[in-house]
């Protein structure tokens, strides 16, 4: 392959590592392979100061490269079992970004369960940290499969705080809710248009803002400057392939 | 004190219709052969409190659980616990789903005796429109913000298992993450403790650093020794997680329950680590990797 040939995995990486572009010293946390890499890749690059971990209880000074260990030992610089964790996030110190099962316009997900709650058609995880998460501190998502059943109307059950107005009581503080960006196999989505409804910013190449629109479950606003999603550079290829995964776990990553 | 006992001697101080709290999280450190005692006993209508793995996963297979106040059900390395899927997809189950940091807060209410903790966690999400029993409180103070206050999980039992302990009752965890299981035996009436030795004190603090000792004796009322107490989920540093015995496990979901509850439930202790291939093979088992 050559320096600017790129897989879409790659591109998908690159696109997801802009949510940690100048996210200083906070906790970068990616949940699934491209996310992890994204973190990683941010790291390597254009955010030096953020905080990683290995996935289990330690803090990590360089992010663990995924896959078979060999001979690696992770640089461990610190502790964080799930109980500091929980503070760490409840205090904002953290970027998140998870893969929802499905996602509103408002960024509401879903991971949880899909159909009737009292019984599910198909019982997920469970809402896990994601009210915790979003409710505290900035948040993204990425989607390896865009299409209507997860880009949906309506969550079955909303696990994670989002933009919908009715969702809010009063009284209740919505100033940390902070969604950043939803990567997908297809384009790149932000939540800065009015209202804080989601909308395209960018689409991968190949793509029309018409094929997304028809892999949206609801009606997708376009921002006035959407364009296409820069291509990988061939100094972010480099770092992806010869020190955050060198064992070209991104290879397996399944996206459409 | 000698707080010695047996998994029987435990599991008959338990009772139909308890709340349970059980140590662990996923498929890391769960007391799986406490939990196996209990499918062995005819206890039932159980309420569990859990970072649930397998342990929620068998209570389910066997009818034993009547309702589960949790945030997750995971098996680690297999993200979606089958079992316990199974059960819910059938209605079987009473859930109260909270996010797994609420579950801490909830424990944490129950161990310093307050009725609730306030947080913002679960406002606005269908976690606080499905459970009809969550209230909110106003901050007092000029800010007078709207708080969600989470009641406090009172536990009737809590079991746990832990690398180490003496048999006065304190408890050792040698692994990364101590989890919540403090709390546990904290918000519980009456905790018990498998360990895989039970060793003398000296040796408990020369085993590793002081902060390694994560349980107290006054928090701690059963210590039973069950060495590969927590098979098939791991134990690090004694054993990792056993993701061959839990695909098998996952895989009995479609109908294989009940030979796999003959092959591996219905056995003692000492017959099940053969069963599930020897002392030798589980001492073995590679650390997992996340």
């Amino acid at each position: 392959m050559s320096d600017t040939d790129y897989t879409l995995a790659e591109l998908c990486i690159c696109a997801c590592a802009e949510a940690w572009r100048d996210a200083g010293e906070i906790l970068a946390t990616g949940i699934g392979l491209i996310p992890r890499l994204a973190a990683s890749l941010a790291y390597r690059t254009f955010s030096p100061d953020l905080l990683m971990t290995d996935g289990e209880a330690f803090l990590v000074s360089e992010p663990v490269p995924p896959g078979p260990r060999g001979d690696y030992e992770p640089k461990i610089e610190g502790w964080m079992p799930y109980r500091s964790v929980f503070e760490n996030l409840w205090s904002g110190k953290r970027h998140a970004m998870l893969g929802p099962t499905q996602i509103d316009k408002y960024g509401q997900a879903n991971i949880s369960c899909i159909g009737d709650y009292a019984k599910p058609k198909a019982q997920l995880l469970g809402s896990r940290g994601f009210p915790g998460n979003t409710i505290n501190h900035p948040n993204s998502y990425f989607v390896p499969n865009h299409g209507p059943r997860v880009f949906v109307e309506k969550c079955d059950m909303v696990g994670s705080v989002g933009y919908d107005p009715s969702a809010w009581g009063p009284g209740m503080k919505r100033d940390f809710v902070d969604l950043r960006l939803v990567v997908t196999n297809l384009a790149v989505l932000d939540f800065g248009g009015a209202d804080n409804v989601m909308r395209l910013v960018s689409v991968h190449p190949g793509n029309s803002v018409g094929d997304i629109s028809a892999a949206t479950g609801f009606e997708l606003g376009v921002a006035d400057d959407c364009g296409e999603t820069p291509v990988p550079t061939p100094e972010a290829l480099d770092v992806i392939r010869n020190l955050i995964d060198p064992h070209d776990m991104r290879a397996s990553a399944v996206l459409g | 004190m000698n707080k010695r006992m047996t998994a029987g001697q435990v599991v008959d101080e338990l009772r139909d219709g308890m709340t349970i709290g059980i140590g662990g999280w996923g498929g890391r450190r769960k007391p799986m052969a406490l939990i196996r005692e209990i499918l062995r006993s005819p206890l039932k209508d159980l309420t569990v409190v859990s970072y649930g793995g397998p342990d929620v996963g068998m209570l389910c297979a066997t009818g034993k659980l009547k309702k589960l106040i949790f945030g997750f059900v995971s098996l680690d390395l297999i993200p979606l616990e089958a079992h316990f899927r199974a059960a819910r997809q059938a209605g079987a189950i009473e859930v109260m789903e909270v996010d797994e940091g609420m579950l801490q807060w909830g424990l944490r209410a129950a161990a310093m005796r307050l009725p609730f903790l306030p947080t913002r966690v679960g406002l606005a999400t269908d976690v606080q429109r499905l459970n009809t029993n969550l209230r909110t409180v106003q901050s007092p103070y000029d800010d007078g913000e709207t708080l969600l206050a989470m009641p406090a999980i009172e536990l009737d039992a809590a079991i746990c298992h832990v690398n180490r302990a003496d048999e006065r009752g304190n408890c050792q965890i040698l692994g990364p993450d101590p989890f919540f299981d403090d709390l546990m035996c904290r918000a519980a009436e009456r905790a018990y403790v498998s360990c895989e030795r039970v060793v003398e004190t000296e040796e408990l603090i020369g085993g590793g650093c002081i902060h390694t000792i994560a349980m107290d004796r006054s928090i701690v009322d059963g210590v039973v020794e069950i060495p590969f107490g927590a098979h098939p989920t791991s134990n690090t540093p004694d054993y990792g997680i056993d993701l061959d015995h839990l695909k098998e496990y996952a895989a009995a979901a479609k109908g294989g329950w009940n030979e796999y509850a003959a092959k591996f439930v219905a056995l003692e202790p000492a017959a099940y680590v053969e069963a599930a291939g020897g002392a030798d093979r589980i001492s073995a088992i590679a650390h997992p990797i996340f």
